[in-house]
């Protein structure tokens, strides 16, 4: 995968990032947007001032192994001396003056707070093999060469390849789960153990690593059925179905049943007491959220009783 | 910032926090569950007035590290002792929610 990156596949579409942004693996992408300079350059700075002699930033790049120095007043950036100024100045006879007599003073500077794509861009664009970073304040905080990009890029990838391992095997400790049921019976205005169930399912899906916004998406959809349970039901039972490709949740109680149903999935309808809002509960959002984040939904109510069927796909294609 | 830097802002009272460890990159304010769990980011910390065992329940549904109770309400036992078994922070404050939202607005770095 890197070498999509140093391929430098450019657009004109989109000069400020140098890679194909079309069709190039998003976990790059994110990557290069998620990191920022200041997680990359090296902090760790070696300096010199404007009165310090060539002969002297020479031996100080040869003892460090670093191939050019800042040249800073406090922590103000003023110029910075390269190899090939230090080459120059042996070739022409003036390595004894003073770094400010030969430094480069026209300077390109990266920000700390920048993304790393802006760092691969400017190594495309211009020859330098290293950049000064500032801060807001606009004092040197670091440095960063082509080499701190490709070694914390690399240590990524391979944290991103580690995860995307996972997933992988997720496949096959899921079907561990297949078949498993698990009834949790739920009390009418049993707020004590109101998101105990909710709980448990989180559980059982966090120890089957499944990605932790599928999780969230199973946890928003028991936790508002259990919620309604609570609140609203005369009592039923919460029930989590598992299979290889997804969860069913299934709430049924034993009535007192909803008398519009078409209203209950509007966004907003509550029938919930003020006591019961006052804990934050019967916002009216319980059933539209249970929609929202299932692939499928049912409902079906009459005065015995309130059935709702939920399911949620464990592993959705596009995400894995 | 992590939740031990909550302990540290002005008019924070710790009721419950184990080492303070985790990250947390957000913050949202709310009151009704259902938008909370709907809506807070992970990694997040619930500034509400909501001061029982439910709200430590959506916070661990949530993946929400850390809660803050504003307008002086206190916070029962039973609810410590949830945020405990569930490894969930918990702040007190006199402040109102928009006050503590400042506070946290810019220990984030948001403003």
């Amino acid at each position: 995968m890197l070498c999509i990156i140093t391929k430098l596949v450019y657009t004109q579409a989109m000069q400020e990032i140098p890679i194909n942004t079309y069709n190039s693996p998003n976990v790059i992408l994110e990557l290069i947007y998620r990191l920022k300079i200041k997680q990359v350059m090296t902090k760790d700075l070696v300096t010199a001032t404007k009165d310090t002699k060539l002969r002297e930033i020479q031996h100080i790049m040869r003892e460090k192994q670093v191939t050019g120095l800042p040249i800073v007043v406090g922590k103000r950036l003023i110029g910075i001396v390269s190899m090939d100024d230090i080459i120059q100045a042996l070739d022409k006879g003036y390595i004894e003056d003073k770094a400010q007599d030969h430094m480069t003073r026209n300077l390109i500077v990266l920000e700390e707070d920048m993304p790393i794509s802006f760092a691969i861009s400017y190594f495309d664009r211009f020859s330098f093999h290293r950049f000064p970073v500032l801060n807001k304040h606009k004092e040197l905080v670091g440095m960063i060469t082509s080499r701190d990009i490709t070694s914390t890029l690399l240590l990524e990838i391979n944290h991103e390849i580690e995860e995307l391992e996972k997933r992988t095997r997720t496949s096959s400790l899921s079907s561990e789960m297949s078949g498993e049921i698990h009834t949790y019976s739920i009390m009418k205005n049993d707020f004590e153990n109101a998101g105990y169930a909710s709980t448990e399912i989180k559980k059982r899906l966090k120890s089957a690593n499944i990605l932790p916004h599928i999780i969230r998406r199973a946890a928003i959809a028991s936790y508002e059925l259990e919620m309604n349970l609570v609140v609203h039901s005369d009592g039923g039972e919460l029930i989590a179905e598992y299979s290889p490709q997804s969860l069913q949740i299934t709430a049924q109680d034993r009535g007192p049943g909803i008398s519009d149903v078409d209203s209950a999935m509007e966004p907003g309808w509550s029938t919930a007491s003020e006591w019961i809002r006052s804990l934050g509960f019967g916002a009216g959002m319980g059933l539209p959220n249970v929609k929202s984040v299932a692939d499928t939904f049912t409902i079906e109510s009459n005065p015995n009783g309130t059935t709702v069927v939920c399911t949620i796909h464990l592993h959705p294609k596009e995400e894995v | 910032m992590v939740v031990r830097d909550l302990a540290k802002l002005e008019g924070f009272t710790t009721q419950y926090m184990d080492e303070g460890n985790e990250e947390i990159v957000d913050a949202y304010a709310g009151d009704l569950l259902s938008d909370v769990m709907g809506n807070a980011p992970s990694d997040s910390v619930l500034i509400t007035i909501q001061a029982h065992k439910n709200t430590v329940a959506v916070a661990s549904l949530a993946s929400i590290k850390a809660l803050v109770i504003c307008n002086n309400r206190s916070t029962p036992q039973d609810m410590l002792e949830a945020a405990k078994e569930e490894a969930i922070c918990v702040f007190t404050t006199k402040d109102t929610q928009f006050e503590a939202s400042c506070k946290i607005a810019k220990a984030l770095g948001k403003v």
